[in-house]
């Protein structure tokens, strides 16, 4: 938690409001995403009471498992939850565009738009992962078969539930996280994952979050009280009324789904927020692809380079990311200015056209002088960027007390043009303001991996083929 | 089998703990309680009411907030905080849910049927392995039967031994939700859960969570063994933990080695303040006796100090009333916020700080310097964009 983010908590406290910790939206709002809250059925691993789904507010389709304990049932469920999700995700899988590769030598193909999927909080998406364990290794024929489309249904729910973990994409997001990205409330980050009580504080304030509490919970898990005295009857006598007293308890978070999506709307996009979905669309295209090959269900485990590949690109999606905000945003960029990862400061000198010519070729070094009354930690020789000239590298040459704070020497390359004289507005001018941080966009590459069928021995060989015949029969196993 | 089992899964105790049972003390057990004042002053503290019995989950909870005297007294006293909250007009949720029950019942009854085999099978025991039921006995014959089979247990698979621990100077009893496993000389301790292990990872709070009660009956049956003058290492540090395997009933045994709980365990019961001496402290006539008024139950909890933290709101029956009481102080909001906000008490003095409308005091000079820049930087970026 930083400091800037628990002030704003404070503020919200005595406000009663929630308080913005964002000045734009960090993440993409599609126009048409489709909105799913998955319900469990307590004390079962992973069967599925019901889901709310849809893509208009206006109509949502409700699934309900009768009998969460029969295996029939829980199938018809997934068959239903195929039916609605899969032609949704194939939807994008039409039009394309072409990105150049390799320097502009090729090209690759990419679909123009990707899918979005909205669940309340991140449990949901912990139950759509497991969702897509238990189906993805079914088969539609041989001894225990499932209908059509369930095993394609877990390949997504698992890729989908894997891109959640990506940080800075936007194909599967939760309402509890997005606004919590964007928001501080008055309470605490436990208390904020309950959807009802979290977007109460920003809507209306503390005393209508305190009354949220006690409505109805945004699932994945139900409320014990709920099960006892509502649902086990139900379930008992298999009451035809079940499938109404479960759109009672998913309609107000249905609700406030749409309603945290047209919150998100209302803020503009951060200038980076684009960059990320391209990633996402890229990403959709080749698991879109991989599907319509008739792509194997993904293996139970992550082989040895597997994991490692996927451990390497999250940790560079999770620096791009981190990176990227503070760039899209004044409010998280001043979070390094606090920690004093960054200073702002006023440029008091410029040498616009100063060129070292101590080398082979004279080259285009432009220095200037930025006065700043915030601390400077920076070490001479330590490379900045100001996120208004990202090409540009701002190198300190040395800092000095003056005044009531600092006089930052800085010496520029890049982002100036090809010529020995620097492109106009390419170089800070007297009196412009200038965030200056240690925060760089410049791609890092990872260390380089195997290939999976190299694996070591050391690492467990080559990954076996994914099947899974564990349990092949364990769903009838656990049927009575 | 099937309905003996359901009790043993709920919190609420099957029996209730009480004052005078004729226990048999001959194997040397102390029980601090017997000292009349405290005896009598844990009832008055109570009132009418039966007490409430702690459990490994309870006394795991305890432990997850050392700091807060409120609850010792009250549990130590057996309050029933659920009754007080909802007295208060601040009622909690607490209950679990029938299917839960349910299936976990189910499961421990498939893995219990035909004397054990599958309980056997999947910890690896031989046929030769005895089992033993400790349940059906009643309170005092139970924790008689524990002492002696647990001593000369060679073999043996050893359900529902009542155990007991010293809690702040307390001893309390622990509500046997467990197997001992007696094999080449060592005992373990079993554990069955319902929760699944799905491709050998289950969700680590349940597992945290068992583990942490796990290293609660390690403890007691350590310190059984020891006032038995045994050596109290024959109690393993390595738990097993038997669970339903993928999306099946079929179980599967896992190995937890509990030590690192432990420790933190007994750091934290030994840090848990004197209940005795507080107990002492408290003014004559204050009571928690649930018939008495609100007013005068809210009276007689400013007595004891809280320590509200968002963490009791899943562990403590009466965080919401605590949570009332602690609006405007900075630890409702969390243990990382309160850190960030250099440790000032309330949320007024952090924006007075913040705004340079307050002196700070000497060890809140940093903070409040860091308060000031923070607002600085907040409102300058905000002004920016709106
Ligand atoms: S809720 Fe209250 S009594 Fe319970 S542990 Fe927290 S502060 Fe103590």
């Amino acid at each position: 938690m930083s400091t800037l983010t628990a002030l704003a908590r404070a503020q919200a406290v005595a406000a009663g409001r929630a308080q913005p910790i964002a000045t734009v939206r960090h993440l993409h709002v599609h126009d048409h995403p489709l909105v799913l809250i998955p319900i469990a059925m307590a004390g079962e691993a992973n069967a599925p009471l019901a889901a709310m789904i849809g893509t208009e507010p206006a109509s949502p389709r409700l699934l309900v498992v009768r009998q969460p304990r029969n295996r029939d049932d829980r199938f018809a469920f997934f068959a239903d939850l195929a039916e609605e999700l899969l032609p949704y995700l194939e939807s994008f899988a039409t039009e394309t565009e072409e990105v150049p590769v390799d320097r502009g030598k090729d090209v690759r193909l990419r679909y123009l738009d990707a899918p979005q999927i909205w669940l309340p909080n991140p449990a949901g998406v912990d139950f759509l992962r497991l969702l897509g364990r238990s189906t993805r290794f079914r088969t539609v024929d041989g001894e225990h078969p499932v209908p059509a489309g369930v095993p394609l249904l877990g390949r997504w729910l698992t890729y989908l539930a894997g891109s959640a973990e990506v940080p800075g994409s936007s194909l599967l997001l939760t309402a509890v996280q997005a606004l919590t990205l964007h928001w501080a409330t008055g309470q605490s980050s436990a208390e904020d994952a309950q959807l009802g009580a979290l977007l109460a504080w920003i809507e209306s304030g503390a005393a209508a979050a305190r009354e949220a509490e006690n409505g109805p919970v945004a699932g994945p898990a139900t409320d014990p009280d709920f099960d006892n005295r509502v649902l086990a009857p139900l379930i008992e006598r298999s009451a035809p009324e079940l499938p109404e007293v479960l759109r009672e308890l998913l309609l107000p978070t249905w609700d406030r789904m749409w309603r945290t999506l047209n919150l998100l709307r209302r803020l503009p996009a951060g200038e980076r927020v684009r960059l990320r979905w391209d990633s996402d669309r890229d990403a959709y295209t080749a698991f879109a692809e991989y599907v319509a090959e008739g792509g194997a269900p993904q293996p139970r485990r992550d082989g040895a380079v597997a994991a490692a590949a996927r451990l390497q690109r999250l940790e560079s999606a999770a620096a791009r990311y981190a990176v990227q905000r503070a760039f899209d945003d004044p409010l998280v960029l001043a979070e390094y200015r606090l920690s004093g990862a960054a200073f702002a400061g006023v440029v008091t000198l410029a040498n616009p056209n100063r060129v070292d010519d101590r080398g082979k070729r004279p080259v285009l070094r432009p220095r200037i002088m930025v006065h700043t009354t915030e601390p400077v930690r920076m070490e001479p020789g330590t490379s900045l960027t100001s996120p208004a000239r990202t090409a540009q590298k701002a190198r300190v040459v040395s800092v000095a007390p003056a005044g009531d704070g600092f006089d930052v020497l800085l010496e520029l390359s890049g982002g100036m043009g090809r010529k020995l004289v620097a492109e106009p507005g390419s170089v800070p001018e007297v009196g412009e303001r200038l965030v200056l941080t240690t925060l760089s966009e410049a791609y890092r590459p990872g260390g380089s991996l195997p290939d999976p069928s190299d694996t070591p021995w050391t690492h467990g060989g080559p990954p076996e083929p994914a099947t899974d015949p564990s349990d092949a029969t364990d769903l009838s196993a656990a049927a009575d | 089998m099937g309905k003996r089992l359901c009790e043993d899964l709920q919190l609420v105790p099957s029996f209730p703990l009480e004052r005078g049972l004729d226990f048999p003390l001959e194997c040397g057990l102390d029980f601090p309680w017997s000292a009349a004042l405290t005896n009598d002053r844990l009832d008055q503290l109570r009132g009418a009411a039966k007490a409430k019995r702690h459990n490994a989950r309870t006394i795991a909870a305890l432990t997850g907030n050392p700091g807060c005297s409120r609850r010792a007294v009250l549990d130590a006293a057996g309050v029933d905080k659920l009754g007080l909250a909802d007295r208060l007009g601040f009622p909690g949720s607490f209950g679990q849910s029938r299917f839960a029950l349910s299936r976990g019942n189910a499961f421990e009854a498939m893995l219990k049927a035909d004397d054990c085999a599958l309980l056997r099978s999947v910890l690896g025991a031989d046929d030769a392995v005895g089992y033993q039921d400790l349940n059906a006995d009643s309170l005092g014959d139970r924790h008689a039967r524990t002492v002696r089979v647990l001593t000369d247990a060679q073999a043996a698979l050893i359900d529902h031994p009542l155990l007991t621990l010293d809690v702040a100077g307390q001893t309390v009893y622990l509500e046997p939700d467990l197997v001992a496993y007696a094999h080449h000389g060592r005992l373990q301790v079993v554990e069955i859960k319902s929760f699944a292990i799905v491709d050998d990872q289950a969700e680590s709070a349940k597992v945290s969570a068992a583990a942490v009660q796990a290293a609660v009956y390690v403890l007691a049956l350590r310190e059984l063994l020891e006032r038995l003058g045994q050596d109290p290492a024959l109690v393993s540090h390595e738990v097993v933990l038997v669970c339903p395997e993928n999306f099946s009933l079929n179980p599967k045994a896992v190995v937890l080695d509990v030590r690192k709980q432990l420790s933190t365990l007994r750091r934290q019961l030994s840090r848990l303040s004197s209940v005795t001496a507080l107990i002492e402290a408290l003014p004559e006539g204050v009571s928690f006796d649930l018939a008495l008024d609100p007013e005068q139950l809210i009276t007689a909890l400013r007595h004891i100090e809280p320590r509200y933290a968002p963490e009791c709101l899943s562990a403590c029956e009466l965080s919401v009333y605590c949570r009332h009481e602690a609006t405007g102080g900075t630890a409702a909001l969390g243990r990382t916020v309160r850190e960030a906000l250099g440790g000032i008490e309330t949320v007024t003095e952090v924006l007075d700080l913040a705004a340079g409308r307050r002196e700070p005091s000497e060890e809140q000079t940093e903070a409040a310097a860091l308060l000031r820049a923070a607002l600085r930087l907040r409102t300058e970026a905000l002004a920016a964009t709106s």
